[in-house]
């Protein structure tokens, strides 16, 4: 299926490379519409991949490339359940979503995020996936999930660690704070730093280039510089797992939902 | 070193330019939430072109209970 128009994602395929646009309001929040929608990318990957060199994952989207998990959407279906049926639910989930994102982890071919605005949370663990990432001046990256009482649960922790200091993925993690393009190309998670409104007409530009060396070659490159931690990011569904069952984080969920805040973004 | 007056000064057009208000009704004691009438995603938007501007870094709990211009200010004169 070489385009596919869908509710949460579109992907086309043309001139050997694949562009995968995210497209729901607010911020392409991550719910059960779009694992359902990423599975059926990531099912389709294998095959769009044998016309393809370059993989581009961007948004359509004003607000931003994507604000992580619909925590609207967790609340309300986690909140009537018992505990233990609830953190089954969240791990059942967040087994998926990891499938889809180890599956484009390991892609036969190049992949770039092109990021603009909000890329929180979810959304910061979907740009890490990739190989390299584009960044429009103003984006911004954050994993605000301490505030809940949570960790990142989609395998950003083990991808950070593989891609930065561990200093920096502490100063991520433990303040919550948010880097904007420039801080997070200085500390090395982006690779080009572009104007308002060019970070998808640079990874295009880059997947022409990436289109100029041989398939098989850049395929090797990318197994050997990029191993994808297997063990860890079980891990971390384990511990994001112990975390969901502590009742801070109903809390914390309450209130994020709750808010009336002009600031919930901000941790 | 700019004074925090200029600092001030060019946060005000910033935001008028960028939030399209005309410049004259921004006073430093506004609430810009309400007086530039944004979310908590515009204010993002704002925290990363003053970022941009000053060439500074303002860690967002540094402004949690900022909502006027003139503290707004201060916290970025803390940083040049």
């Amino acid at each position: 299926m070489n385009s596919f128009q869908g509710r949460y994602l579109s992907w086309t395929l043309a001139e050997g490379a694949i562009e995968l646009a995210l497209h729901r309001d607010p911020c392409n929040e991550i719910g059960l519409l779009a694992l359902e929608e990423l599975e059926k990318f990531a099912s389709a990957l294998d095959d769009l991949a044998r016309d393809a060199h370059a993989l581009i994952l961007h948004s359509t989207l004003k607000a931003g490339f994507c604000a992580g998990a619909d925590l609207r959407e967790l609340y309300f279906r986690s909140q009537p359940m018992e505990k233990a049926r609830a953190v089954e639910g969240v791990r059942t989930f967040l087994e998926r979503i990891h499938r889809v994102l180890n599956t484009i982890d390991a892609a036969p071919l190049t992949t770039i995020a092109a990021v603009h605005g909000v890329t929180f949370g979810g959304g910061f663990e979907l740009a890490l996936v990739c190989d390299l990432i584009v960044a429009d001046k103003m984006a911004r990256f954050c994993f605000p999930e301490l505030r809940l009482g949570l960790i990142p649960g989609f395998g950003g922790i083990p991808r950070l660690k593989r891609d930065l200091g561990n200093a920096v993925v502490r100063d991520l993690l433990l303040t919550g704070r948010s880097f904007n393009a420039t801080k997070a190309q200085s500390v090395g998670l982006v690779s080009q730093v572009v104007a308002e409104g060019e970070a998808l007409r640079v990874a295009r530009a880059t997947a022409a280039q990436l289109g100029k060396f041989d398939r098989r070659t850049a395929l090797a490159a990318k197994k050997f510089i990029k191993p994808i931690p297997y063990h860890e990011l079980k891990q971390e569904i384990d511990l994001f797992c112990q975390l969901f069952a502590e009742p801070a984080v109903e809390r914390g969920l309450q209130k994020f939902v709750e808010s009336t805040d002009a600031q919930p973004y901000l941790p | 070193m700019p004074t925090q007056e200029k600092t001030l000064d060019e946060i005000l057009e910033l935001a008028a330019k960028h939030f399209k208000v005309a410049r004259a009704t921004l006073t430093p004691d506004d609430d810009f939430f309400k007086t530039l009438g944004i979310d908590s995603l515009q204010a993002l938007d704002l925290l990363t072109r003053l970022e941009n501007h000053f060439h500074v870094e303002l860690p967002d709990y540094e402004l949690q209970g900022v909502s006027d211009f003139r503290t707004l200010a201060e916290r970025i004169q803390a940083r040049l």
